[in-house]
């Protein structure tokens, strides 16, 4: 059985159905891109899989448990951790203790010393308020703060956005370090060549349903234009 | 020195001193404010009924007061910690306007309750001789040991509350949570918790508040809703969110009313609202805003 699976997951706002019976499989140790327009409902399964939406039972697994209705905060303690959207640091707390938060309910093999080996530059701002990082550190502090929590899934939404080429091929070079410690690790990109370049497999959302699944290598140009666009 | 300079000196140490109890008034209010942007209106009922607490253990258990008041401190944070969890949680939410009638009509539960239980008799905390004794602090003016005490405390509260905040994990979820409820979820933070908790320490300063307001004056059912006015007059100069600020912003308004009381003894409640009003206009956000929001 996959460490994260969905079955026929929906979500709602209000009336609005957001997602259409999606259903994933992922490994330990795998990197899952997810990957679609704007719209196509990629943060709201990240919701709605941590919890921070409802989702009816029986609807996401982890680890052989039906987790669905459970709150964020105790999944968390299970492993299932989001680097949410737009990176939302802690604006009055210093980089450091950002990045403590993120092991307030778990930890393990982050600690903040190897937190800072992965990224240098917050060791050099550990003591400054994490709203005077460049967007790419923040990004950095971001994905620290996740890891403090010793995530089985690390969950990473849009971690590109806004930021320099330069600056994510920075961040994106530490997902195999990341990998290497054993967590599976899901992206939700809209840069569909970044996505395709580090994961193992993909899956393609449009408009709330699953379009396009595959491993990057099999999938044709064609495939993924039709599956992301609808066109 | 000349006379009329020390009778002003006199007068504005005297403020400060007061300025002291305000602020004790207010760090509870300023605390939950600052975490859960919740206001809570029963805050100076609370602080009424922790003094009817304090009375009542001294007098039914017949032990001294300051005992009483030790003991209170934890039993206002179970009462808060619970009051939070199973009544004001379930108000919480993008209205704004629940916990507002909520703990509106608590205020009111709380005033009745000690009517019917304690009568509309004034009381005072007995504190023996202490509430005598005051300190020459030379030139002829003096300070009472209690207002001495009561600026003391609120010192010490802040400082405390502040090194909680800023040294503890406890404290750091607490800000987080102030930050952005979502993300401190996401990080592993039960923001329901961290809310009964923050209660609990807000209604435990109310106890201290409750001990140097009952022991240094008298006080019956209907004397909450006054510090509540004082309470948020501190907390908005001070500028929301900051409790060092709320400090000043207690002592603004004890020295304001000391001042406007030397002037015209009639003067002294509405030139602590005048001085609240002025520094409203000239600084909307407080002396001491957050940097964000």
């Amino acid at each position: 059985m996959a460490l994260l699976e969905t079955r026929d997951l929906t979500a709602f706002y209000g009336d609005f159905q957001a997602l259409f019976g999606i259903s994933v499989a992922i490994e330990a140790g795998e990197t899952v891109a997810i990957i679609g327009a704007n719209g196509a409902g990629k943060s709201t399964f990240l919701k709605t899989v941590v919890g921070l939406l409802p989702s009816l039972p029986g609807s996401i697994h982890f680890d052989g448990e039906d987790i669905a209705g459970t709150r964020a905060f105790d999944n968390v303690a299970r492993g299932l951790v989001l680097v949410p959207e737009g990176r939302r640091l802690f604006p009055s707390l210093s980089v450091e203790e950002n990045l403590l938060v993120g092991s307030h309910r778990r930890s393990g093999r982050w600690t903040l010393a190897r937190i800072y080996e992965l990224f240098p530059v917050l060791a050099e701002r550990r003591n400054q308020p994490a709203t005077t990082l460049s967007g790419g550190q923040q990004q950095m502090c971001a994905i620290g703060r996740g890891l403090m929590a010793d995530p089985r899934v690390l969950l990473c939404d849009e971690i590109s956005l806004g930021l320099a080429p330069i600056v994510i091929r920075d961040i994106y070079a530490v997902l195999p370090m990341i990998k290497a410690e054993g967590a599976a690790i899901v992206i939700v990109e809209q840069d569909i060549v970044q996505a395709l370049a580090v994961s193992d497999r993909v899956y393609c959302f449009q408009e709330g349903r699953m379009k396009l699944s595959g491993k990057p290598g099999e999938l044709t140009r064609d495939a993924i234009h039709t599956a992301y666009f609808g066109i | 020195m000349n006379a009329w300079l020390l009778v002003w000196l006199d007068t504005i140490i005297q403020g400060v001193l007061l300025g002291g109890l305000y602020a004790l008034y207010a760090t509870g209010l300023s605390l939950i404010f600052g975490i859960m942007r919740l206001v809570n209106l029963a805050h100076g009922d609370l602080i009424v009924a922790a003094a009817y607490l304090i009375l009542a253990l001294s007098q039914f258990a017949g032990i001294d007061t300051i005992v009483a008041f030790a003991i209170s401190l934890p039993l206002m944070f179970a009462l808060g910690y619970l009051l939070q969890r199973y009544l004001l949680n379930r108000t919480l939410g993008e209205d704004i306007l629940p916990p507002l009638l909520v703990t509106f009509g608590l205020s009111i539960v709380i005033q009745n309750a000690l009517l019917q239980g304690f009568s509309a008799d004034t009381r005072r905390l007995p504190i023996g001789g202490i509430s005598g004794i005051s300190v020459p602090l030379g030139g002829g003016i003096a300070a009472g040991v209690m207002p001495l005490l009561s600026l003391v405390a609120a010192i010490a509260v802040v400082f405390a509350l502040n090194q909680l905040s800023y040294r503890t994990r406890l404290g750091r979820a607490l800000r987080a949570t102030s930050d952005d409820t979502e993300t401190a979820q996401l990080m592993g933070i039960n923001n329901k918790q961290i809310y009964a908790v923050a209660m609990g320490l807000a209604l435990a300063v109310c106890a201290v508040a409750a001990f140097f307001l009952g022991s240094r004056s008298t006080f019956d059912p209907t004397t909450g809703p006054a510090r509540l006015i004082y309470a948020f007059e501190a907390v908005i100069i001070g500028g929301l969110g900051s409790l060092w600020g709320t400090l000043a912003g207690g002592i603004v308004v004890g020295v304001a009313q000391t001042v406007g009381a030397r002037i015209n003894p009639e003067w002294q409640i509405l030139s602590g609202h005048v001085a609240f009003l002025v520094v409203l206009i000239l600084r909307p956000r407080g002396f001491f805003p957050r940097a964000f929001d």
